[in-house]
């Protein structure tokens, strides 16, 4: 089950900058083992803090402008965005309790 | 019922951790003898390296190749088929000594058995930079297949000589507008199959006897400061992207003030068994392997520790 949503390079600004809650954004590929190892776990996240966050994923492969507007080399990567702004990036795929603890403001 | 026949009911023959082809080869094996053996496979490292690969060439019995993911696959199922329980847990804390082996995974849950096989395989070195963390994810990468698509037409190095770092600069060669390797040494550690690839490929080229000093760039990786080790001159190498392929450390945090470890880091093992420093307990693959890490190799070894744990259960007084 995931509360998840896909975002798109025209979506992202309405879905994620302009959001009031804080966004989990997750940028990711078909073609990536290791983001495909990560989404289970932030769906797990988007329904247990569907209170406190958004969880959204953005294909990078689909939506090359936003990956590239935030310099994005490496996915999986998560940014917690909160007002607009980027609060937080995790890079690489990590476990549930890692994402807990670093984005333990937002989700505690 | 009294807290002793609980704990006894409540112990398992045997516990895996990890699940590259160490790990599912000994799920495999002590499934087979009905051990009914406890596979903690991990969370986002399931499957171990070769998730992160494409075309596996040299495993026996895949005469076109296969993809490492695919192969991965297969090993789970196989290891499946046969009542294999896989857990996609991470595991936190191990306690080894004594007869019953505790192993907790990251939710606060714990299992016990009497025999553990360790098979954590390793995990890619860095260059230990502190420019190579600060841009990793902006240009600094470890995955070429994850990250190759972001260097389109664009300059690109990779650093290493062994077989992964020919890989990936082939692999990356489909993307980029050029890959140069940089390795510290004259000649390349790699299979002459894979160096032969790589020398010939018009887009690689290599620069020799050097090192990276330094990852440059202030928001994202814009080049290299390399050292040449034979006469001492520095030199700036341009590039968008590095991708680090100098060898991998044994993922030993879990065991090293417990477990006797080799020279190399790696978890020593008696001859050439799977048996550690301490009954019970049996280690398999990259995490007792310094010299040869490969997915075959890794496979037998997790065959040698199955049946090790066999022979030691089979000898536990009664």
């Amino acid at each position: 089950m995931s509360n998840a949503k896909d975002v798109t390079d025209a979506s992202f600004s309405t879905d994620v900058l302009s959001a009031d809650k804080p966004v989990i954004v997750d940028f990711w590929a078909e073609w990536c083992g290791p983001c495909r190892k990560l989404g289970p776990i932030l769906d797990e996240i988007s329904v247990e803090y569907s209170e406190k966050v958004d969880v959204v994923k953005v294909n990078v492969d689909d939506n090359p402008a936003i990956a590239a507007e935030y310099g994005i080399t490496s996915i999986p990567a998560v940014y917690l965005f909160q007002g607009g702004e980027v609060k937080s990036t995790v890079i690489g795929a990590k476990p549930k309790q890692f994402f807990e603890k670093e984005f333990s403001d937002v989700l505690s | 019922m009294t807290i002793e026949d609980k704990t006894a009911s409540d112990v398992r023959d045997v516990i895996i951790v990890g699940s590259g082809p160490a790990g599912y080869t000994a799920a495999v094996y002590t499934a087979r003898a009905d051990l009914k053996p406890l596979l903690l496979a991990g969370s986002v490292t399931a499957g171990g390296e070769l998730m992160n690969t494409t075309d596996v060439e040299n495993y026996p019995g895949f005469p076109e190749g296969i993809m490492g993911p695919d192969l991965m696959e297969n090993f789970e199922k196989q290891a499946a088929r046969f009542g294999t329980e896989i857990q996609f847990e991470d595991v936190t804390a191990l306690e080894l000594e004594g007869p019953i082996k505790t192993v907790t995974i990251a939710t606060g849950e714990t299992f016990k058995a009497k025999a553990v096989i360790l098979s954590t395989g390793s995990a890619y070195r860095e260059l230990g930079l502190p420019n190579e963390k600060r841009l990793s994810g902006h240009g600094a990468s470890w995955c070429a297949t994850c990250d190759g698509f972001f260097f389109k037409d664009q300059d690109i190095a990779v650093i290493g000589g062994g077989d992964s770092a020919m890989e990936e600069a082939l692999f990356l060669t489909k993307f980029a507008k050029s890959v140069t390797v940089v390795h510290r040494r004259d000649t390349l550690k790699a299979s002459k199959i894979m160096a032969d690839r790589a020398l010939a490929n018009e887009k690689i080229r290599f620069i020799w006897n050097t090192t990276v000093d330094d990852v440059l760039g202030t928001e994202k990786v814009t080049g290299l400061r390399l050292k040449n080790l034979l006469d001492g001159t520095e030199s700036e190498l341009d590039v968008t992207g590095v991708f680090v392929a100098i060898g991998n450390d044994p993922r030993t945090e879990l065991v090293k003030n417990v477990l006797a470890l080799t020279p190399e880091g790696t978890i020593a093992v008696e001859g050439r068994s799977s048996k550690t420093s301490l009954p019970g307990v049996f280690a398999a693959g990259d995490v007792v392997d310094p010299t040869y890490r490969q997915a075959i190799t890794a496979s037998g070894s997790g065959c040698v520790a199955a049946i090790d744990v066999e022979h030691y259960l089979t000898d536990l007084p009664a």
